[in-house]
């Protein structure tokens, strides 16, 4: 084992690979080594956090080609000698992390929200069977990939002793072509960082969101939701789903209004450290999820809920 | 053309019941991968608007040859399908490299769909792999698919943006589980399924060495424990008064 590569586009993220980097470093001896590709920005954040960075600067490659950012990696690895890749499991690099392990023979585990080094082997946890479960598995190959779910480690802070070259590699054609890129309205709100959520689910009619929110705004909450209600209803921007494919949130406190409790709603949800759950059948699974299970009619509750908290 | 769409059997999630915090699988009944579907809809479509021929393809155990009728009455023309019962429960790695054997096979490949994600695992790294092994380019978590005669015009959509792409058939992609909403097959096209041509493959007919070592191990599956106190409320204001002894309420 030679050393641990981490790469992310995303600055933020490749902070937070650069701290699990060093956590798997400190118990196996490895060197960490950072790659960033046509980002000044980047390079400077990288080694103002002390990391030994290689910077692939002015060569074209387009993000866009996954095939391409694979191959700049696969190059890297060789010149820098790495045997692990960290990369951040945002939809980018959960894409590369595949491509990449096949190029290099690796064993690949995405979106793997904690790590322990055990016997020199990288021991990952991450959700199994929709949510269901939480598998905790270990690459058996010499070279792996591993892809960290985003927000399941702080980000690096600032230290001494970051270096800082450029790297040059084989840059090959491209079969892809980017016509147009735009960026999504962002939300202002960011559901994983709210101490109090309610969470509304297809349980709901629209026009009882006006309560939900009312409901929210006297606890000092956010309005969060499952996935249907983004996705297929639009009543809320996609910011603001819990769940397997959307956010892992750590509220002290839920109010899940109307969700019926799938696995991969609760996968995001289930470190809320109180849970009150409504929902109008006795048997919806979220109420066996909940310190609070109140079988009732939202129609119902919502507008005395509201009218009482206000 | 031949649009291929490739396609996951797994456990019939709703149907999985833990005990003593252990996945219990035995007896579960198979279903295709929920994004699977979407993937298959979006050849579908694109069969229809292009007059192409879709394939559908699969590796598992000897049941996905019962499992994959659901995709030929939804719409594919034939399945070409890798059946072993030693294939069950295999790694990303090896089913990549039996189902680009597999694709390797057909000729007048345009698109290879999947989905962005396997109903059971989600770890997203099938398509990847078997676009490496095809050595075709890739676009994955795909909102829209445009074919244009030797090329694609594809919408990826990320976390913060959306790209507009212009790609080099034949290619890969992975779409969103959002991309359409899949048809339902009817019943005179589920008994007509059985009658669509399947090309069934053993692991000998494929041009392949299956690994000795798993490049995974799993140390454990398990239910995260959890201790709710699960409270019956009876009423807004017992709720109320939890809210405020938990100090959440007239803080
Ligand atoms: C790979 C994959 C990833 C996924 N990722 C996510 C994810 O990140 N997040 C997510 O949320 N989902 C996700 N899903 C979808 C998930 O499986 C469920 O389909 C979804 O969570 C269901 O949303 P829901 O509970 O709002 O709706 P439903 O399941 O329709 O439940 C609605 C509930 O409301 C109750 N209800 C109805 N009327 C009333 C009333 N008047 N008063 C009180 N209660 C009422 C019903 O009893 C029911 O329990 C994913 C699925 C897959 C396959």
């Amino acid at each position: 084992m030679a050393g641990i590569l981490i790469y992310s586009e995303k600055s933020k993220l490749a902070l937070e690979l650069l701290t699990a980097a060093r956590l798997i470093a400190k118990d196996n001896g490895l060197d960490v080594k950072v790659l960033c590709i046509n980002s000044d920005e980047q390079a400077e954040e990288m080694v103002a956090r002390g990391a030994e960075t290689y910077h692939i600067k002015g060569q074209i490659i387009e993000l866009a080609d996954t095939a391409a950012v694979a191959s700049a990696l696969q190059e890297a690895v060789g010149k820098l000698d790495t045997s692990i890749v960290l990369l951040s499991s945002n939809r980018r690099g959960k894409e590369l992390a595949g491509r990449l392990a096949q190029k290099l023979d690796a064993g690949c585990l995405s979106d793997v929200t904690s790590l322990q080094v055990k016997g020199g082997k990288v021991q990952c946890s991450r959700n199994a069977l929709g949510g269901a479960t939480i598998s905790v598995q270990q690459i058996e190959t010499d070279r792996q990939v591993i892809a960290l779910a985003p927000r399941s480690f702080e980000p690096a802070s600032p230290q001494d002793g970051g270096s800082l070259k450029e790297m040059a590699i084989l840059v090959g054609a491209s079969n892809i072509k980017v016509l147009e890129s735009r960026s999504k309205a962002g939300d202002v709100v960011d559901i994983e960082a709210a101490e109090i959520l309610v969470v509304v689910g297809q349980g709901m009619e629209q026009a009882d969101m006006l309560l939900a929110e009312s409901i929210a705004r006297s606890l000092g909450g956010e309005i969060a939701c499952s996935k249907p209600i983004a996705t297929d209803k639009k009543w809320l921007p996609e910011d603001r789903i819990v769940g397997l494919s959307g956010k892992k949130c750590k509220p002290q406190l839920a109010i899940i209004l109307g969700v019926s409790g799938q696995v991969q709603f609760n996968v995001g949800i289930r470190d809320a450290n109180t849970i009150v759950a409504i929902n109008n059948d006795e048997n919806a699974y979220i109420l066996q999820m909940a310190d609070y299970a109140m079988v009732a009619d939202l129609k119902v509750i919502l507008p005395e809920l509201s009218k009482t908290l206000g | 053309m031949n649009i291929i769409v490739a396609m996951k059997q797994v456990p019939d999630l709703q149907q999985v019941r833990i005990r003593n915090r252990e996945p219990v699988i035995e007896g579960v009944p198979y279903t295709l991968g929920i994004i699977d579907k979407n993937a298959l809809e979006a050849g579908i479509q694109l069969k229809e608007a292009t007059g192409s021929n879709l394939i559908v393809v699969s590796a598992g155990n000897e049941e996905v040859e019962e499992t994959i009728k659901e995709a030929l009455a939804a719409g594919a023309d034939e399945a070409y399908l890798v059946l072993d019962d030693k294939l069950d429960g295999m790694e990303s790695s090896l089913t990549a490299s039996l189902l680009a054997a597999t694709i390797k096979k057909i000729e007048e490949v345009g698109l290879v769909i999947f989905g962005e994600g396997s109903g059971d695992n989600y770890s997203g790294q099938v398509g990847s792999r078997v676009a490496e092994i095809l050595d075709l380019p890739q676009v994955g978590y795909v909102s829209k698919i445009e074919l244009d005669g030797t090329t694609a015009k594809i919408t990826r959509s990320l976390e913060d943006c959306e790209e507009l792409l212009e790609v080099q058939l034949p290619m890969v992609v992975t779409v969103l589980g959002d991309i359409n909403e899949p048809r339902i097959p009817s019943v005179s096209q589920i008994l007509k399924a059985g009658r669509k041509p399947k090309e069934i493959l053993e692991l000998d007919d494929l041009d392949i060495e299956i690994p000795k070592d798993k490049k995974i191990s799993t140390l454990s599956n398990l239910a995260p424990e959890t201790d709710r106190k699960r409270v019956a409320v009876k009423s807004v204001s017992d709720l109320i008064t939890a809210l405020q002894a938990e100090g959440f309420v007239g803080r």
